[in-house]
């Protein structure tokens, strides 16, 4: 029961990375290269030690991308708000972090707070229009994306909350103390942020609260049935708001890796997209911490892989080519797996009352 | 129940009659000119009602309203369009790219050819096979994106552009049109107050205006046209308001749906053309800039029709020429807003409605307030002020909305 349980689950994922590599493959004999090459390429460029190293580092923002999406989608929502989340989440973290002075560690606990929290409230905007006003988040947090890219742009400058180092053309916060900051550790002959064991601790947590909590029971039955929920005497409405703050406070550790062990401040040079990133990992990973973890490290994979392809002639962007074929893929089989799903059970059915009946006509 | 029906509706019908009314809202439109004026008149700043500011407002407004067109043909028939933005990125691609090989006609006529086949994507992907439409409307923005910046790595070097810049592309001829355009000329000279201001705005929407603005406008009438007045335009409206009962009277809902989100794909494609090719000469990376976002909130911003997306393009267009233009202008708007909510708070005490004087008392304090502590607005508050408008409709007018029932659900056929 268990193992086919695991087939059906990674059957699909398996089956979208393979289309997509054959899709991918396609363009490429368009190009005039030999695709297994290129495959061949990007793999041992990939794992190059010194390359791993800024893939777990990644994987680390992508991972927590991922949680924080997949926590959404148990509950339907689509948090596609997760840029904004993010960039709030990071740039508050910058702001008191660098204002802040204390010890070590509670240092780094506060900076972590404020980012949950920034990241959380600016949620919260999304989860408030869709409890109260039936706004869709999806509308609504499209939107929160481009005005939290504003604020943050605004306040940013020199005379507001941010600082012009000397010799450089680019704003960012005011660097953070050395105390607020998190030490990285050796690994592959590189540094590896430490944050890495709070993304391994948002994951554990996230099975936990789901599989043996109250709170994650209610969440996963409201996002299998709003009414049935409600009638059960689950707060539906609410559950709705809190999960979408969860999700955003997640969201909010996103670029914290980034901001404690190598930046120690925020600047426009943060990357964006992390909404559709995360999106597509927590379907990719089929909301599971294990899958979103393989899926994030994959994500991680192809980007830092791709420069490898400038020097066949292939400009490396066809790397979000790919990761664009395998999200549609997935979403395609999913959908395939739970049509031949859905055609065994009625199948299961109607032979179980064929057999009732034909035992009744013997009787 | 009929009761309550008629009390949830009677707010909407009241502004319905209130704004269907030509003489009133051309009263409306007259009455915000005339404050405009009286303040440029006051601080000096002519920079609103220039015919560069309107020329430059159409120019921006274009591209929007192609897209908001677009994502008001997917969402009447049911399908919610994210990927407005990735089928203006194909737009703006391939109309340079066949505009440099075969000339801005040509290239028109392959964006709309590549956008249509990009809404047929979309329509496969979320009509036939049934997935998420946020999905796969996100995953054709990616697609979208990272494909242009691979085939303009590929083709635009050898062909004297650059990674990220297409070749130039000749332009579109534009025209004037005759006898009016000198006549309003002399009198935005003149400088009368109100009669020079707004010939100023007339005139730079009849000097030196491309064909291709005129013909694109054209499907604003068209859309109204096919929507309320066609028969397919009521089986659209149909799929989108209630899929199972149109296709039990008959109506192949997955065909309406597949020539509806098509089509809005070769909308949005057109935008992105005219960006290319009238806005500017060439494709040039990240050159939608959100555009195809916005887009989707006229949708939502003109309640699901095509004047009120018209509307709303011309409003984010106007703020989108205000950006490049100075931001002395946005700050007199600023005071016209203040005038504005102070005539609306003494309009209101009046006829003793205190909640909304109350809130425009409110707005008339904090525009006041702006205005006296702010000497420049940041450019980047006037960038987003769509999507903050969006928002701000979306929050207090949400009841108002009417947006087609069942946009952004599935539909199977046969299934509940």
């Amino acid at each position: 029961m268990t193992k086919s349980k695991v087939f059906w689950a990674t059957i699909a994922p398996t089956a979208a990375i393979l289309n997509s590599l054959l899709f991918v493959s396609i363009i490429l004999l368009f190009r005039g290269v030999n695709p297994l090459e290129i495959f061949q390429l990007m793999i041992s460029y990939g794992f190059d030690p010194r390359n791993v190293v800024s893939e777990i580092n990644a994987t680390v923002a992508y991972y927590l991308a991922g949680v924080a999406a997949a926590i959404g989608f148990k509950m339907l929502l689509f948090n596609i708000g997760i840029d904004g989340q993010y960039r709030m989440g990071a740039f508050f973290g910058g702001v008191v972090g660098a204002a802040v002075n204390l010890p070590p560690v509670l240092h780094v606990l506060v900076i972590v707070m404020t980012a949950m929290l920034a990241g959380g409230l600016w949620a919260a905007i999304a989860g408030y229009l869709k409890v109260r006003r039936g706004v869709s988040e999806v509308i609504s947090n499209i939107m929160l994306n481009f005005i939290a890219a504003a604020i943050i742009a605004f306040l940013l400058s020199p005379n507001l909350l941010g600082s012009l180092p000397p010799g450089s053309q680019n704003v960012q916060t005011k660097p953070i103390p050395l105390s607020g900051q998190m030490p990285t550790f050796k690994m592959f002959g590189g540094e590896v942020y430490s944050f890495l064991f709070v993304a391994i601790f948002v994951g554990v947590a996230y099975w936990i609260m789901l599989n043996k909590t109250v709170f994650g029971f209610n969440l996963r039955a409201t996002g299998l049935s709003f009414r049935a929920a409600r009638a059960s005497g689950v707060n539906a409405p609410g559950m709705i708001f809190v999960t979408t703050v969860l999700s955003g406070a997640i969201a909010g550790l996103v670029g914290i890796g980034t901001l404690l062990s190598d930046t120690h401040s925020y600047s426009m040079s943060f990357p964006s997209g992390f909404a559709f990133t995360g999106l597509a990992l927590a379907l990719l990973g089929r909301n599971h911490p294990v899958g979103i973890f393989f899926a994030a490290f994959l994500w991680s994979f192809l980007e830092r892989a791709a420069p490898v392809l400038e020097f066949e002639g292939v400009p490396p962007e066809i790397v979000i080519v790919m990761q664009g074929t395998i999200v549609l893929s997935i979403v395609v089989a999913y959908e395939i797996v739970a049509r031949i799903n859905l055609k065994q059970q009625q199948r299961a059915v109607g032979e179980a009352n064929v057999e009732a009946l034909t035992e009744k006509e013997a009787k | 129940m009929t009761t309550k029906t008629s009390a949830a509706l009677k707010p909407a019908s009241k502004m319905k009659s209130f704004f269907k009314s030509p003489a009133r809202i051309t009263i409306l439109i007259a009455g915000l000119f005339l404050i405009i004026s009286i303040v440029e008149a006051i601080t000096g700043a002519v920079d609103i009602t220039s015919p560069g500011t309107s020329g430059a407002t159409l120019r921006f407004a274009i591209p929007l309203l192609m897209a908001g067109l677009g994502g008001l043909w997917a969402e009447r028939a049911g399908v919610i369009n994210i990927g407005l933005e990735g089928m203006m990125i194909v737009g703006t691609w391939t109309a340079a790219w066949f505009g440099y090989l075969h000339g801005p006609l040509v290239g028109f006529a392959a964006a709309a050819i590549f956008g249509l086949l990009s809404g047929f994507f979309h329509a496969v992907l979320t009509v036939k096979v049934g997935i998420d439409q946020a999905v796969s409307g996100l995953a054709i923005n990616l697609i979208a994106a990272g494909g242009a910046r691979y085939l303009s790595g590929i083709f635009f070097p050898a062909a004297g552009g650059d990674r990220t810049v297409s070749p130039p592309v000749d332009s579109f001829p534009t025209f004037t049109v005759p006898i009016i355009a000198p006549l309003l000329e002399s009198i935005d000279k003149a400088n009368i107050f109100f009669i020079s201001n707004l010939a100023g705005i007339l005139l730079g929407v009849t000097k030196d205006i491309s064909l291709v603005t005129v013909a694109l406008l054209l499907f604003v009438p068209l859309t109204s046209w096919i929507l309320w007045r066609s028969k397919f335009g009521l089986r659209m409206r149909f799929s989108g308001e209630n899929p199972m009962a149109a296709e039990s009277l008959g109506i192949n809902v997955y065909r309406i749906r597949y020539i509806a989100v098509s089509i809005s794909g070769m909308f949005a494609s057109l935008g992105g053309a005219y960006l290319a090719l009238v806005a500017s000469s060439v494709y040039r990376e990240g050159q939608t800039a959100g555009r195809g976002f916005i887009g989707l909130a006229t949708v939502i911003f003109g309640n699901w029709r095509p004047s009120g997306v018209f509307a709303g393009s011309i409003l984010f267009g106007f703020t989108d020429a205000l950006r490049v233009r100075q931001s002395e202008s946005v700050m007199s708007l600023v005071f016209a807003a203040a005038i504005i909510c102070s005539i609306l708070t003494i309009f209101y005490a009046i006829s003793r409605r205190w909640k909304p004087a109350g809130i425009s008392a409110i707005g008339a304090l904090i525009t006041i307030w702006i205005h006296q502590s702010v000497d420049v607005m940041p450019s980047e508050f006037v960038t987003v002020f769509p999507n903050v408008a969006t928002l701000i409709v979306l929050t207090f007018l949400a009841q108002r909305l009417t947006p087609p029932a069942m946009v952004g659900m599935p539909y199977k056929r046969g299934s509940e």
